[in-house]
């Protein structure tokens, strides 16, 4: 075998391994998202629930991280620690809030008024509500592409029984917020939460609030 | 026989190329330069970079010229293996370089000088702006925060909007500024780019000379959602613009009457748990 020929396949298995690693990074962890939730539909329409808290309590891998959950969309449905939430295309989708975390303030606001929702409206604890105090805002949903902004009343200070940490059960202090809003057609849409509530990071902005899977996550128009 | 005179005939070559291409150039390429001529600072912006293409196209000719008649003339024959003439020093050729690039140089330095000073040439000015173009101006307040820009307008009841509609034809004098990090507000097709900082009151003027869409992208990485942070704005007719405020007013009533007083910038008091 002649000098060139080995040199020549030297550098092709050399490119065949590289390729091959590009291709393992690429398949295994570029490709890697979240676990998605999808909403429960039924003949009612599409019905989402979901919780924030005010810590996502020890199993988790930031157990005192503020976090947002899912409800498994079945009879014995269960808290799911995800903010990858999967819907259908052109439809209302109603969304219910069980908020347990006091309020931590607006930083702006003018997101302290729903936005986008059926009617300009959201229900909290039962009352159709437009707007709250800025400062008692505590978290909110917020899908800047579809134009939807909701904000989440804070649980009082003065509550007998808060949820210190996930789970959090609905006998536990708590407040109820549900508004329905039309998705458009299919695609990825980011959603956030816009109140600094990070607390213990810089500014309140850091932390759960830069990380999907706590006050951040993706929206799967499908 | 002597040896030809190469610099003639480069300069020759490269002068015949300039005077075909440069024109060509600019009266081709020049009209599609970015950012398009949405607004009157975005027309600035193509001038500037029409006449940066007629400089650099000269440049450039030159270079390409010069190695290829290198590349042709002095390339070895086969069979060939002699040395080159030594190289040395070239008084005229050295001061006719210092004095070509320092001339451009100085030009450049002076025509942008006097571009930014003429209207600002749509990027921020800072709190105090040294270009203050005459007439009134529509004051419109640019909220960045992670990661959404509000909009707000003072003359208007200080009423805050979540997207951006301008009137064409109407000087309008941004302020921008941020509640929480460094983002960086820009209009593309306006022609407008200006940092939002918190604490710092951003002054950039625009004056929309058609109608039509402009996109609206933060430009300063600001966090997770920085890529996402974008929009679309439109420059609508006065009548249009006229109703479309009127509609804001109305249906961000309730959380109007909430906000604060109009500022140059804000200071959101320390929150419970954040910091």
């Amino acid at each position: 075998v002649s000098t060139f020929a080995k040199k020549m396949l030297g550098i092709t298995l050399a490119v065949v391994a590289v390729g091959v690693v590009i291709g393992l990074y690429v398949s295994v962890y570029l490709t890697r998202s979240p676990q998605a939730i999808a909403a429960s539909t039924s003949a009612s329409g599409t019905q989402l629930t979901l919780a924030t808290v005010p810590a996502a309590g020890s199993s988790d891998a930031n157990p005192d991280w503020v976090s947002f959950f899912a409800l498994a969309p079945n009879p014995n449905g269960h808290w799911i620690h995800t903010t990858t939430y999967r819907v259908p295309a052109h439809s209302l989708i109603h969304v219910t809030i069980y908020n347990y975390d006091s309020a931590s303030g607006l930083r702006n606001p003018f997101l302290a008024q729903a936005q986008g929702t059926v009617g300009g409206t959201f229900v909290l604890d039962g009352k159709p509500t437009q707007a709250i105090n800025p400062d008692d805002a505590s978290h909110m949903f917020a899908i800047p592409q579809l134009d939807v902004v909701v904000p989440l009343l804070g649980v009082p200070t003065s509550a007998k029984n808060p949820c210190a940490a996930a789970p959090c059960s609905l006998s536990e202090d708590h407040e109820t917020i549900s508004f329905t809003f039309r998705t458009g057609g299919p695609g990825r849409f980011r959603w956030q939460c816009f109140v600094p509530c990070a607390a213990g990071w810089i500014f309140g902005t850091g932390g759960p609030m830069q990380t999907i899977g706590y006050m951040d996550g993706i929206l799967e128009v499908v | 026989m002597g040896e030809p005179n190469h610099l003639r005939r480069v300069v020759l070559l490269w002068l015949i190329a300039s005077a075909i291409a440069t024109p060509l150039v600019v009266v081709l390429l020049g009209p599609n330069m970015p950012p398009g001529n949405l607004s009157s600072e975005a027309s600035g912006q193509v001038f500037d970079n029409t006449v940066m293409l007629g400089l650099v196209t000269p440049v450039v000719l030159f270079i390409l010229v010069y190695f290829a008649y290198v590349m042709i003339v002095f390339r070895a024959r086969d069979g060939e293996a002699l040395e080159g003439p030594a190289v040395r020093g070239h008084a005229g050729a050295q001061i006719w370089w210092m004095v070509t690039t320092s001339a451009i140089v100085l030009f450049l330095a002076a025509f942008g000088t006097y571009e930014l000073f003429k209207d600002g040439s749509g990027g921020g000015q800072g709190p105090n702006p040294i270009a203050d173009p005459p007439g009134k101006a529509l004051q419109v307040q640019v909220i960045a925060e992670q990661w959404e820009f509000t909009y707000r307008f003072p003359t208007y009841g200080g009423v805050e909007t979540p997207h951006l509609e301008l009137p064409v034809g109407q000087l309008v004098e941004f302020h921008v500024t941020s509640l929480d990090v460094t983002h960086s507000f820009w209009a593309y097709e306006l022609g407008v780019k200006a940092d939002a900082n918190q604490g710092v009151d951003n002054i950039v003027y625009v004056t929309p000379k058609r109608t039509g869409p402009f996109s609206i992208r933060c430009s300063e990485l600001c966090g997770l959602w920085h890529g996402y942070m974008f929009d679309t704005g439109r420059v609508v007719s006065p009548s249009a613009f006229a109703s479309w405020i009127q509609q804001q007013q109305a249906t961000f009533a309730p959380i109007t009457a909430k906000l604060p007083p109009y500022a140059r910038t804000y200071f959101p008091k320390p929150q419970r748990r954040g910091g």
